[in-house]
């Protein structure tokens, strides 16, 4: 007995040690090296209509690459359920890609980590200078103050997408320009089974999305200057309260929405069910559900009033992908190489047209193909009335938080429950007192 | 159903009405119960996608083949297949061969430390899975930065993985079927010259097959089913089905309509396989042989 | 102690007795049957230890340490947190053990009652069919299907029913039956408890019911002929024959089911996303989030642990009581 013991003992200490001393070396020297000077290995992230789209999209692009440098770049597109658990296991385990996508509200909590290439002067200067990208795009990509933790490679920006006919169908000549007019549009529309708003309201990144764009039109952040959770600033609990209502005191938005997570309110809208919604490049979607694009129109999103700009003008979030390098990257230089290829002009043009985002590199924005009918509204909005999310390490502690609470916020308002300032304030709270002390 | 009284049965008194119709109402609830979804599964993946979402009807207006065709291009389903079977099968048959061992020496020997052994054994069953992952994978990297055996990404690695899950339920379900195979038996066994091992194989195993079938089939489901650690220690290469699926849904578009449909062609081989087990599963053979 | 005894007596007396090439062989055979056993159960061991074991112990290890993402890119520098992790969780007058208090009582109550429907429906499905009728072999089959469906696709059809506007439930609840007032919510509020109740059961039954059937294979016909020419009627050969000899498989199972629907993470992740409304907030989708949604794996494993010795405690209890009168089998 004593000896099976003892044997069990020694067998986990020993394991224990090995994977001590042997990960204390797992990650260390995050400047990378030039071991590997012919390959790389790249996490794409999935923008296109499945995995496999996406492979079609970048693979003749990567041959391009392989052509022009000799680099052979192995591609993985990983789905977006997995890709942070991935990162944070290969952040974990130093065993990871060499390039990298990375949602570019992360920047911050992954550049805390320490295991992403930091995107100082000189990197910059190898990709063809910082100056090189739209200021918005780059307002998410890390703290303020630190060196970005990666490159801006797609942009979005939410806009309001309206169903024509509806709108025809109610008497409705213009699109709302702010919320006032789109609660007044909305009671209009919402009539007969029909609703004028969708939501996705178990849907935490939206839900974010949303009330940080209201709560900095009431001139809230959720966040202080020096990073600490703020979220129950009078702005913020007004943000939120704004944004439930929608459903509980207007009643334009129809109560089912609160449990939607998959994108059912993209399928109503092209079902003719809801007039409007707000989103992000929404046009792939309304195809892939049936709707012809002559069937909608999309118009910037609404303002408290007057015009969309910046401070309380701000009428979306920057939304997007990153690219980023893995710190301790055994191929260095050709993962510079591969962030310079894939945020070239060129590149920039064919890979967000194939994804209908649009580019954050200046030079490439200005090509007419982003400004369609479709993508203009969106392009506009990054340009002059788009914000970064709070670009803090807990930021997805904030959505995860914050989310809930805009969450069982809807649930109430759906089961009929009073939403008020006391009870919104309340979840807020709460949700605050779950935010790691600092 | 309603012959049943006239056949030979295995008690030989007929069964009263009462029990036929409590077993009536209660099989058929259950079929409805359990088909419901299965139900739900085929008319969804016979429709267009703009179909799959509206209003539920129990008669679809309009069907379509097209998810059919449309789930191989989606995501490569037939490379996921293949590495599901590969790793489930292979985690199956090393779970069942090395749980037969343990329970074998259990069952049969006293020896210092079985107490600690099926215990401790017991005690990894009460520890959230999602706290392994990180340590795993850590160990995993380790050991193939050390030896060179890739063991994260790779199937051998999952294997490992999903056989090792299984292997404590294994351990403790084989202990009790063996136990109940009379130990004359292998004591029999051995007297006509039998090694430990000749009377495992020869005579437990045997004896015990219904529930070696059913341990097997909990091991291979146990891989065919696992998302999470899936998720982190594949890559395109090795991705299996259980998270391959989700590749239907993605950032702007949720495929219900392939969902569906991928799912009932991948499941289609294993209630297959099933079909074929069930015969094992229920024969009765150990009763033969016991007595 | 006696382990190293044992072969040095052996080599005595084979050295008295016989010295030559017989000493070796015996002292060999004696080492076999001692270590036989060892050897047998080696590759389990080894596997546990490597799967399980280990990454358990590593885990213990986190739960004292404050381990964010500041520290996750080398998990050895984060600082040493004491006791920190474990006052958090059961500081049940702040938000995070509240929270934690009421996901684990949450998960007490749909683990009894999910546990004991599985159960129920195996065993009771097992028992009826046990003697042949036509379409058995297909019903068995057949019960076998949820087991066999993909975890994702099966819990995501549920989900897709539930649905307050489109899905079946509504459907027949309240368009065809008209039971309620206005369509409820399955996926919110206080219902989706019974939600994952239902999907739970419908998942984890089958394999109750795959284990019953084995079991009852073991059951030798004759006892069952001595009591119906006792006179014994089908209920009550049930009663005294079938369901007694099945305890062994029972304690088992009932302790197996027990222990797996409380960690059980993929059915309430998969049915309600990253956040489980209150009511069906289950322990390991609460754990995940206070782990990997945000970063935090030192509270995530203190939660573990917490949880670990609570499951001890109650298996231990289990067994405990489930084995008394019984004889203990090993020594």
């Amino acid at each position: 007995m004593r000896r099976i013991r003892a044997a069990a003992v020694g067998a986990v200490t020993l394991s224990l040690v090995l994977t001590a001393a042997a990960c204390g070396g797992g990650t260390s020297g995050a400047g990378g090296s030039n071991e590997q000077p012919k390959t790389l290995t790249y996490w794409a992230s999935n923008q296109g209509a499945s995995l496999e789209a996406d492979k079609k999209v970048l693979q003749p692009e990567l041959d391009k690459f392989e052509k022009q440098t000799g680099i052979k770049v192995k591609l993985e597109v990983v789905p977006w359920g997995d890709l942070l658990n991935r990162i944070l296991t290969a952040t974990t385990s130093g065993q990871g890609p060499d390039v990298l996508n990375i949602g570019n509200t992360w920047s911050a909590s992954l550049q805390a980590s320490g295991a992403l290439l930091p995107w100082d002067e000189k990197n910059f200067d190898a990709i063809g200078g910082k100056d090189r990208f739209v200021d918005s795009a780059l307002g998410s990509t890390g703290a303020e103050g630190q060196d970005p933790a990666a490159v801006p490679l797609y942009s979005m920006a939410y806009a309001l997408y309206y169903n024509k006919k509806m709108f025809a169908d109610a008497g409705v000549k213009q699109p709302p320009t702010t919320w006032d007019e789109l609660v007044e549009t909305g009671k209009k529309l919402s009539k007969d089974g029909k609703w004028a708003l969708g939501a996705e309201g178990s849907n935490l990144s939206n839900n974010i999305h949303q009330v940080f764009v209201l709560g900095k039109q009431h001139g809230a952040d959720f966040f202080t200057a020096d990073g600490k959770p703020d979220f129950t600033s009078d702005g913020a609990v007004a943000a939120v309260k704004q944004y439930v209502d929608l459903m509980a005191k207007d009643k334009i938005i129809a109560p089912g929405n609160a449990e939607y997570a998959q994108n059912q309110s993209l399928s109503d809208f092209a079902k003719n069910k809801t007039a409007m919604v707000l989103w992000q490049t929404a046009s792939a979607t309304f195809t892939s559900q049936g709707m012809d694009e002559s069937e909608w129109g999309v118009v910037p999103a609404p303002v408290q009033s007057g015009k969309p700009g910046q401070g309380t003008g701000v009428n979306s979030m920057v939304a997007g992908i990153n690219m980023a390098v893995f710190g301790n990257t055994k191929n260095l230089d050709g993962a510079k190489d591969f962030v310079k290829f894939m945020t070239s002009d060129k590149e920039q043009i064919v890979l967000n047209k194939a994804y209908g985002s649009i580019p954050p590199v200046k030079a490439a924005q200005e090509d007419g193909a982003f400004g369609t009918f479709a993508l203009s509204p969106l392009r506009e909005a990054l340009a002059t009335s788009a914000a970064a999310l709070p670009q803090v390490p807990e930021e997805s502690q904030f959505e995860t938080v914050v989310g809930t609470a805009v969450k069982e916020l809807f649930a109430d308002a759906a089961a009929g429950r009073p939403v008020t300032t006391e009870s919104v304030k309340a979840k807020l709270e709460k949700a605050q007192q779950q935010m790691p002390k600092k | 159903m309603a012959d049943t009284a006239h056949r030979p049965s295995r008690s030989p008194m007929a069964p009263p009405r009462s029990f036929l119709w409590s077993r009536r109402i209660f099989l058929t609830l259950l079929t409805v119960f359990v088909l419901l979804p299965v139900f739900v599964m085929v008319t969804s993946s016979l429709k267009p996608l703009e179909d799959v979402t509206g209003k539920f009807q129990w008669i679809p207006s309009g069907l379509t083949i097209r998810p059919y065709f449309d789930i191989w291009e989606t995501v490569p389903l037939a490379d996921y297949f293949t590495n599901s079977l590969i790793v489930a099968g292979s985690a199956t048959v090393c779970s069942v061969v090395i749980a037969v061992f343990a329970a074998y020496a259990v069952s049969r020997y006293t020896f210092r430390g079985k107490r600690v052994f099926t215990v401790t054994v017991l005690s990894t069953q009460m520890f959230p899975g999602i706290l392994f992952l990180l340590p795993l994978f850590l160990i995993y990297v380790n050991i193939g930065n050390a030896t060179g055996i890739a063991l994260f990404g790779s199937r051998f690695g999952l294997i490992l993985t999903y056989l090792t899950f299984s292997l404590p339920f294994s351990i403790w379900m084989l202990i009790g079927y063996f136990d109940s195979v009379p130990r004359d038996l292998d004591e029999a066994a051995k007297v006509d010259g039998c090694g430990p091992l000749g009377a495992l194989f020869r005579v437990i195993v045997p004896a015990a097959i219904p529930g070696i079938v059913a341990v097997a089939v909990y091991a291979f489901m146990t891989a065919w089913g696992e998302v999470l650690f899936a998720s982190v220690m594949t890559n395109d290469a090795t991705r299996t089905l259980a998270v391959g699926l989700q590749g239907y849904s993605t950032q702007n578009d949720v495929y219900w309509n392939q969902i569906m449909a991928a799912s009932l062609v991948v499941s289609l081989p294993v209630v297959a396989g099933f079909l074929l087990l069930q015969r094992y599963l229920v024969t009765g053979l150990t009763a033969g042989a016991v007595k | 102690m006696t382990t190293t005894a044992a072969p040095a007596t052996g080599e005595r007396t084979a050295q008295r007795n016989d010295p030559g090439a017989a000493p070796r062989r015996r002292r060999s055979g004696r080492l076999r049957r001692i270590g036989l056993p060892y050897l047998l159960l080696l590759p389990a061991l080894l596997l546990e230890l490597l799967v399980h074991l280990v990454p358990m112990v590593i885990g213990i290890v986190v739960s004292f340490r404050e381990l964010t993402q500041f520290y996750v890119r080398d998990w050895t520098t984060s600082p040493w947190a004491g006791l920190d992790n474990y006052t958090l969780s059961v500081d049940f007058d702040a938000p995070v053990g509240q929270a934690l208090l009421h996901s684990f009582l949450i998960t007490c109550l749909f683990t009894v009652l999910s546990v004991g429907l599985c159960w129920l429906l195996g065993t009771a499905a097992a028992v009826f069919m046990q003697e042949t009728f036509r379409g058995r072999g297909f019903l068995r089959t057949l019960f076998l299907v949820p087991y066999a469906l993909p975890v994702y696709a099966a819990v995501i059809t549920w989900a897709f029913m539930f649905q307050r506007d489109n899905g079946l439930i509504n459907h027949v609840i309240h368009d065809q039956l008209g039971l309620t007032d206005s369509p409820p919510f399955w996926l919110l509020g206080d219902n989706s408890f019974f939600t994952l109740l239902v999907v739970s059961v419908w998942k984890g039954w089958p394999f109750a019911f795959l284990i019953m059937m084995a079991g009852l294979q073991n059951i030798p016909r004759d006892i069952y002929e001595a009591a119906a020419l006792d006179g014994a009627g089908v209920w009550q050969q049930i009663r005294r024959i079938t369901l007694p000899s099945l305890r062994p498989v029972n304690q088992v199972l009932v302790l197996v089911l027990f222990l797996w629907t409380f960690n059980d993470f993929n059915t309430p992740f998969v049915l309600f996303g990253k956040s489980a409304p209150a009511a069906a907030d289950l322990i390991s989708i609460h754990i995940y989030q206070s782990s990997f949604q945000t970063w935090n794996f030192g509270a995530g494993s203190a939660m573990s642990v917490l949880l670990l010795l609570f499951l001890l405690v109650v298996t231990g209890l289990y067994l405990l009581f489930t084995s008394r009168g019984k004889k203990a089998s090993d020594g």
